[in-house]
């Protein structure tokens, strides 16, 4: 049988008990996989996208599988290589602060590693709570509230390895912080789902702890007041690390609720600033007055900094607009939707997240997509569809208009020419 | 009939009389780029106004199956700039123009011959700069800076040009203009192509216009210069203040050589006996810069510095700065010649390695100057040589070469701003596995399958891109992806 040949190639690759049959839960964006296998090193790795390559098999990495619903449904999924035993660190010079950690490590633990030399990768998206693994973040292009001062995967990334469709074990970078040798291929693995080859190790910069830190939250009730008190932010000197907004699915006719510091609204922009104790103390309370209204300064995070406003089933969008448009894109969005759409995310940096309720219709969805992404044509921006239901994902352009479309076509076919990786993912059916 | 016309007919008619230089004197005024060691001749050269004027070029290039090659200010040190004989120098200068700039959303879009330096200018008034700064900054283009990744003293913070570049309207090896990138976004969906092209060398299209991020000044900047026996006591006093978390803008070093040049040339009177010098900068809150010097000058002390100054005032902050940015061109007075090098160590190295190169030059015999971006492990060693005298180039270069050697050998790059161009390529497998190249060079094959762009440059030997796939037909083509198609 040619399925049990397969599974005897995987099992001889990575040893008996790392490869076996796939179950009931293995699956992405709901299409089952055949077999499940966890190299132990790049080698097995590389053997396995050999096997899947000789075999035409479809292959797609998982980490800790918190997004595998994520993207457009795949074309087929044969073999899901799990990077679980892909893990740990590698290597750390705290003096350098550069680290090397497998692609399966997850985010706390590598962040839990990294602690005791008083150091972080300065990279927090909302699925690091849930287990998200390094390689994982990277290859779905995410970050968190950090963005606004460090950037996202691909600007931390300074080395990569990776396996390519052929099973040939391929870097690009290094271990130093500055190096322009050759194409930085990081970039491009950044963010592409997969689709181009299977990070096994990444290398990244990292960044001392911050020494105090101090969040400024304050309420407000329209993106319109969120985009006011955006503008006196960003045009001080206080160098934020995150400025946030959560605006929640909360109806605008609900009556003000008052409280001894005046009015607070449903929605709260929140200003986290990092450095001496004595410089946050001071830069805090210039960012209080900034904000004005109820604006306090406090010692934790609003308790939804940092997370995904939308839950398992919803349909989840993720909106990237210049930032002084931010407001505009919110209206356009919850406008085209009718109600309240929770929005949460980096106003700062003017990336955002959205949740529609998971009951939506594929035509309302549809139409929605067509209003917001009509108002920012003209303005620059994009909405994706980052998951929602197989109904919903099957019928509606989860991209919208993706410029390069044609070249990006070339660089799959380069590096996947028999569309083995995680076909049919990611932009344009690639 | 009338004979076919020549390529540099078409260019003509279409870009006019003005924008084609076929006179071989003139063409060889553009024969080598900073990197003057290599030198040929443009058979011909193209100087477009806009952007459509790049592409057209291109386009002829692609009908008349002639590569091209692009060039900016040509301020470039590896030779990435470097034309081909038989081949079309497209040349940015004329495109100037800064087209836009966007406070609110903290963007510039701008033509890639605008000058880096001219960007901050424009908007620092308004109190916002663009912060890469290579040293060449008031003359080197931003089209220059997208194709080299450049960086500058104030990247060991501020990171390099890919993290200030937004979008990119690349013109494409077939002549195609496509944005590239989020542009007024911070983000763009699908592949990263931007992120790649920048640092590509001019390998992958050329840049047409550029969208930068700009940032707001920081309200208080100040510098510390710190005094040093050794040239390797400044470098662990970097590795100190880099290790203790502390992110100076920036952290530069001379060694003694270097500050004899620069004390010849412009008297900046650092302190006596100094066997280097240590120039860290800080910038952001006033109140994290005060603590953020304070402990910078502390952790000097305890690396044995000798003398630290902190300029109280943006006077004595210049005057810090000028015999650091007198440096290269000073050398020039303590020997006729020299080579700038260009390696990357871990900042954890910077001493030990500072110690082999100073052992290599004086075992060959041959002077070392060292000035470098101390912060990110950056070394700029110039080796001094008499072209006059027979061998000593040679001489210079094996040094210059095993300073190279050195960096891999320590887990360092053999480039951190210059580029690998055409003077580095050969050395490109030091760093990288002939599938690490080959694996890169199937970027190139999507880009440009039949290399008319800059070739040559970066790769040691190009990869041959196969058989372009035959077009799908459209029934083939999943709705999805024609959606994508028919938007673009």
């Amino acid at each position: 049988m040619a399925a049990d040949s397969v599974l005897a190639a995987l099992r001889s690759a990575c040893g008996p008990g790392f490869a076996r049959a796939a179950g009931a839960d293995d699956l992405v964006g709901g299409v089952p996989a055949r077999w499940v296998v966890l190299p132990g090193t790049t080698e097995e790795a590389a053997a396995v996208l050999r096997i899947a390559a000789e075999r035409r098999l479809a292959i797609v990495p998982r980490g800790a599988g918190t997004k595998l619903d994520w993207g457009a449904t795949p074309a087929g999924v044969d073999v899901v290589l799990d990077t679980g035993r892909l893990s740990g660190v590698a290597w750390h010079t705290p003096g350098d602060l550069v680290a090397t950690v497998g692609a399966g490590t997850p985010m706390r633990a590598l962040q839990g590693a990294l602690e005791p030399a008083g150091q972080r990768l300065a990279l927090d998206p909302g699925s690091v709570p849930a287990g998200a693994t390094v390689g994982g973040v990277l290859g779905a292009g995410e970050a968190g509230p950090l963005r606004l001062r460090f950037g996202i995967g691909r600007d931390l990334l300074i080395g990569v390895e990776f396996v390519r469709a052929d099973g040939v074990v391929a870097h690009a970078g290094g271990r130093v912080v500055k190096n322009v040798a050759g194409y930085d291929l990081g970039k491009l693995l950044c963010g592409s789902f997969g689709t181009l080859g299977v990070i096994t190790s990444a290398t990244f910069r990292l960044h001392p702890l911050p020494a105090r830190r101090a969040w400024v939250r304050r309420s407000v009730w329209t993106p319109l007041e969120v985009h006011d008190l955006l503008g006196d932010v960003v045009m001080s000197s206080v160098v934020p690390t995150a400025v946030e907004i959560d605006l929640p699915a909360v109806s605008s006719l609900v009556p003000r609720q008052r409280t001894a510091a005046g009015p607070r609204g449903p929605g709260t922009i929140a200003v986290l600033l990092e450095g001496t104790a004595d410089g946050v103390t001071i830069r805090s309370g210039i960012v209080r007055k900034l904000l004005g209204g109820d604006a306090s300064i406090v010692d934790e995070p609003p308790h939804w900094w940092g997370r995904y406003p939308f839950g398992p089933g919803e349909i989840a969008l993720k909106l990237a607009v210049p930032i002084a448009d931010l407001h505009a894109a919110i209206y356009a969005l919850r406008d085209a939707a009718g109600v309240a759409v929770p929005v949460r995310g980096s106003a700062g940096v003017g990336v955002v997240h959205a949740a529609l309720p998971r009951a939506t219709g594929v035509d309302r969805v549809a139409a929605i997509l067509a209003a917001v992404r009509g108002v920012l044509v003209g303005r620059g921006g994009s909405c994706v569809v980052l998951t929602a239901p197989p109904a919903v994902r099957d019928e509606v352009d989860l991209w919208g208009p993706v410029p390069g479309m044609t070249i990006m076509r070339r660089v799959k076919e380069q590096f996947d020419p028999h569309r083995l990786l995680s076909p049919g993912r990611f932009v344009g059916g690639l | 009939m009338p004979p076919p016309a020549t390529l540099a007919d078409r260019l003509r008619d279409a870009l006019g009389d003005a924008a084609v230089i076929t006179d071989e004197a003139a063409r060889r005024t553009y024969e080598c780029d900073g990197l003057t060691h290599y030198r040929v001749t443009p058979a011909v050269v193209v100087l477009p106004v806009d952007a459509e004027g790049v592409a057209t070029t291109v386009r002829l290039c692609q009908e008349y199956d002639v590569p091209f090659v692009a060039r900016g200010s040509g301020t470039g040190l590896s030779g990435g700039a470097l034309p081909l004989a038989d081949g079309v120098l497209i040349v940015t200068s004329r495109m100037r123009r800064i087209l836009e700039v966007d406070l609110p959303n903290e963007r510039a879009v701008v033509e890639p011959g605008v000058a880096n330096l001219a960007i901050s200018n424009a908007v620092a008034g308004k109190g916002y700069f663009y912060a890469p700064d290579p040293s060449s900054q008031v003359v080197c283009s931003i089209g220059g800076n997208v194709a080299e990744n450049s960086g500058g003293a104030h990247c060991v913070k501020y990171g390099f040009t890919v993290h200030h570049v937004t979008g990119v309207e690349l013109c494409t090896p077939d002549g195609e203009l496509v944005w590239l990138g989020g542009r007024m976004a911070a983000e763009a969906p699908g592949y990263d192509l931007m992120g790649v092209v920048v640092g590509s060398e001019g390998t992958l299209g050329i840049a047409t216009k550029v969208a930068v991020r700009l940032l707001r000044s920081p309200e208080a900047v100040t510098t510390l210069l710190a005094a040093f026996r050794t040239v390797a006591d400044a470098g662990a006093a970097t590795s100190a203040i880099i290790a203790a978390g502390l992110t100076p803008a920036a952290a530069e070093i001379m060694d003694a050589l270097a500050i004899r040049a620069a004390e010849q040339a412009v008297d900046c009177r650092y302190p006596a006996g100094a066997g280097a010098v240590l120039i860290v900068e800080c910038d952001g809150p006033a109140v994290e810069v005060e603590a953020e010097v304070a402990e910078v000058g502390r952790r000097c002390a305890a690396a044995g510095a000798f003398e630290v100054r902190i300029a109280a005032d943006p006077a004595e902050r210049a005057e810090i700065w000028r015999g650091r940015r007198s440096a290269f061109a000073a050398v020039g007075r303590i020997s006729p010649n020299y080579i700038v090098q260009d390696g990357v160590v871990p900042r954890t190295a910077l001493a030990e390695v500072l110690s082999e190169i100073s052992a290599r030059a004086d075992a060959a015999g041959i002077r070392v100057a060292n000035v470098f971006h101390a912060g990110d492990g950056n070394l700029h060693p110039l080796v001094l040589y008499d072209a006059e005298v027979p061998g000593a180039y040679a001489a210079a270069e094996e040094v210059s070469g095993a300073i190279l050697d050195l960096c891999v050998a320590h887990g360092g790059s053999i480039t951190g701003e210059h580029g690998v161009g055409v003077d580095k390529a050969a050395k490109l497998p030091r760093m990288f596995s002939a599938a690490d190249l080959d694996t890169m060079q199937l970027v190139r094959c999507a880009f440009d399958p039949t290399g008319r762009a800059n070739p040559g440059k970066v790769f040691p030997t190009p990869r041959l891109c196969g058989e372009v796939p035959r077009p799908r037909s459209a029934a083939e083509i999943p709705a999805a992806e024609r959606a994508a198609i028919e938007a673009w």
